[in-house]
């Protein structure tokens, strides 16, 4: 099995507080932690387990500056083979729709039989990737993947999809295909000291928009359908009413607005 | 981080793999393995699997072929399991048991033990001190007597971190009836040979996770090759791994000390006093801005002396300012932090008190603060 999979470098802010910065388009990183976005760990570990079943080969592929070697690096340390990264002033600002079209160009060049992305991605959680990307290979995708199972003649792969309520949607899918992986399909291995030392030692390939074939206008901000255009704290106060008094009286405040908008 | 003075890319990657380790399967288990009084055998196989065990050893003996920086990180990332106790039962593993083997060992020897060591299958623990001979061990009493075939052993031996679980010893006796220095002997010791006997095993105030050993030998016959190095050099056989394993200790209280530091600043952000949090006040943040300081300082005696250690250098005064300075304020930071926290802090349901009682240890153990002013006075020929 031939294996792609994408990963993504994001600030970790699941702990710590968030301000936006001065430019009102992105958030203050100066405090932040970087690591792997977390679905993409998962399908890191995935893509490593199914090449340790089957055999093959698992690439790395990553968008963006020098400072995503750490994840490309630790991704190879767990027991990926080869790493690309897409690196050209002209990503920048892409939606997912770049950022898939630059992706799709470089997995292009490779024999592939499964590429594997993260779901949806912790800092704009879009989840656009898989599926464009999917699109833009011409080959069939599925997301929130919770489940791969390669079936015995190797061209089709069962698949099960998480839905609401952890309900598992399974589909027949075929190869090659983009798979999204959810968290929890497996455990995300500890890369060990050997896997580390052999990864200092590997080679990731860097390439450009025009390396990739890519005209500068088909990818970042210009060639993105959407465009960010401001990030906003969520307005508080407007929609709340705050019920004052001792415990009897807000309770029948509550009890009588809950009777009047019909929710009881 | 540090990337380029001390540290490369490697280590770095080492550190974040140690952590999330540390993180996710340590110190959810911290508390509980508290109250238990003793931490499960996996931790040592899993890190073996991982290959921290092993991180400065020969790749022949299934090392990972690092070097000494590794085992630096290894002490300040473990320490974010919370767990004092794991850290320091790693270090006498890795650290202060096992190095006399590589360094003097025969290659059964080392198959025997080392190689187990490293793959967490054998436990090993360092019997050095005695209930007479603390600091001072060229006053240690345990007695090998030459035999038909090997020696027998009598004698008893305190404060043995791993002592009551562990699978071999590396013993320190003596194999003259002479007094000081000369005249000792290094064996290695399986802990089930006929005589070897964990009378108790200790009631520590803090590391209560680490299990810690008062072992007698009664009549202990061991064999011929048991003996580890040359006959009567094993004073200076064990003595000189030392100053080493003093600057991973101070790795660890420093550790130790960056995630009491974290913790507690989190702690001061959240809690409301008087209409803010109390970190908004100067004699909180002050003081806060003074242990981060001294944190710094610390950290970058041990790693400046590491350096040095790591090139051939032994620079024995500094090293000893390091661990005194390392455990100095690691204490400190527990005892503020737990001062910040007010009455929360004096209650056993917050971590705080355990870092308190965990961190006080490292004034005494691998060398007393007292030892270490003495060393340092000594070096700087005040008494000469």
């Amino acid at each position: 099995m031939n294996l792609v999979v994408c990963v993504k470098r994001v600030p970790d802010t699941a702990e710590s507080e968030v301000h936006i910065d001065a430019s009102g388009k992105d958030i203050d990183k100066s405090r932040l932690s970087f690591g792997i976005n977390e679905c993409d760990n998962y399908a890191v570990e995935e893509a490593i387990q199914i090449k340790e079943r089957l055999g093959g080969t698992v690439t790395v592929i990553s968008l963006g500056p020098k400072e995503n070697d750490e994840v490309i690096r630790m991704a190879l340390a767990k027991g990926g083979d080869e790493a690309i990264r897409l690196e050209d002033e002209a990503f920048d600002g892409g939606d997912g729709f770049a950022v898939a079209k630059a992706l799709a160009a470089a997995i292009k060049g490779l024999e592939f039989d499964i590429v594997f992305t993260g779901a949806l991605a912790d800092d704009d959680g879009y989840a656009v990737v898989p599926a464009a990307l999917g699109e833009l290979l011409g080959v069939p995708h599925a997301t929130y993947v919770k489940k791969v199972e390669i079936l015995e003649d190797g061209k089709r792969a069962k698949v099960g999809r998480e839905l609401e309520g952890g309900l598992l949607e399974f589909l027949e899918i075929e190869l090659p295909c983009v798979l999204g992986i959810q968290t929890g399909i497996n455990e995300p291995r500890y890369a060990s000291f050997k896997g580390i030392k052999q990864a200092a030692k590997k080679e990731i390939a860097i390439k450009s928009a025009a390396d990739l074939g890519l005209d500068p206008s088909e990818v970042g901000e210009s060639g993105s359908w959407a465009v960010l255009e401001k990030f906003t704290p969520p307005v508080v106060g407007e929609m709340a009413e705050i019920l004052e008094g001792d415990p009897e009286e807000t309770a029948a405040k509550l009890a009588a607005i809950l009777k009047e908008k019909g929710l009881v | 981080m540090t990337v380029g003075l001390f540290f490369t890319e490697e280590h770095e990657m080492l550190r974040k793999s140690i952590r999330e380790f540390a993180e996710k399967e340590l110190a959810p288990h911290a508390e509980e393995w508290e109250e238990q009084g003793g931490f499960p055998d996996w931790v040592f196989t899993r890190m073996g699997e991982l290959g921290y065990l092993g991180l400065h050893y020969p790749e022949e003996y299934g090392g990972g072929g690092g070097d000494y920086f590794c085992n630096i990180v290894l002490a300040e990332e473990l320490a974010r399991s919370g767990s004092g106790s794991v850290n320091m039962a790693v270090a006498v593993q890795v650290g202060m048991a096992t190095p006399p083997i590589l360094a003097f060992g025969t290659e059964e020897q080392k198959q025997k033990y080392l190689v187990p060591a490293i793959k967490g299958e054998k436990i090993a623990c360092l019997g050095i001190t005695e209930p007479n001979a603390g600091s001072d061990v060229a006053s240690i009493q345990t007695y090998a007597e030459k035999v038909p075939g090997g020696w027998k052993v009598n004698g008893n031996k305190i404060f043995i971190t791993n002592g009551a679980r562990a699978h071999f010893m590396t013993l320190l006796a003596r194999t003259e009836k002479t007094k000081g220095y000369k005249g000792m002997s290094v064996f290695l010791v399986d802990t089930d040979t006929p005589g070897f006997v964990v009378n108790r095993k200790l009631d520590k105030v803090g590391m209560r996770a680490s299990d810690t050993a008062e072992i007698f030998f009664e009549d202990m016959f061991i064999p011929e090759d048991a003996l580890l190095g040359e006959e009567g050099r094993g004073f200076y056989n064990i003595m000189w791994e030392l100053q080493g394993e003093r600057l991973i200790g101070a790795a660890a209280a420093i550790g130790g000390a960056r995630l009491t530091l974290e913790s507690v600043i989190e702690y001061t952000k959240e809690r409301v006093q008087f209409g803010k949090p109390i970190c908004k006040n100067q004699a909180i943040a002050h003081r806060i801005a003074d242990l981060a300081t001294k944190i710094e300082a610390a950290q970058s005696l041990v790693y400046i002396c590491a350096w040095k250690f790591d090139h051939g250098e032994y620079p024995v005064k500094e090293i000893s300012m390091a661990k005194l300075m390392a455990a100095q304020v690691a204490f400190e930071v527990a005892d503020e932090a737990l001062q910040f926290m007010g009455g929360y802090g004096y209650m056993m349901e917050y971590p705080v008190q355990r870092a308190w009682r965990d961190a006080r240890l490292g004034r005494i153990g691998g060398g007393t603060d007292e030892i270490m002013r003495e060393i340092i006075a000594t070096t700087m020929g005040l008494y000469a």
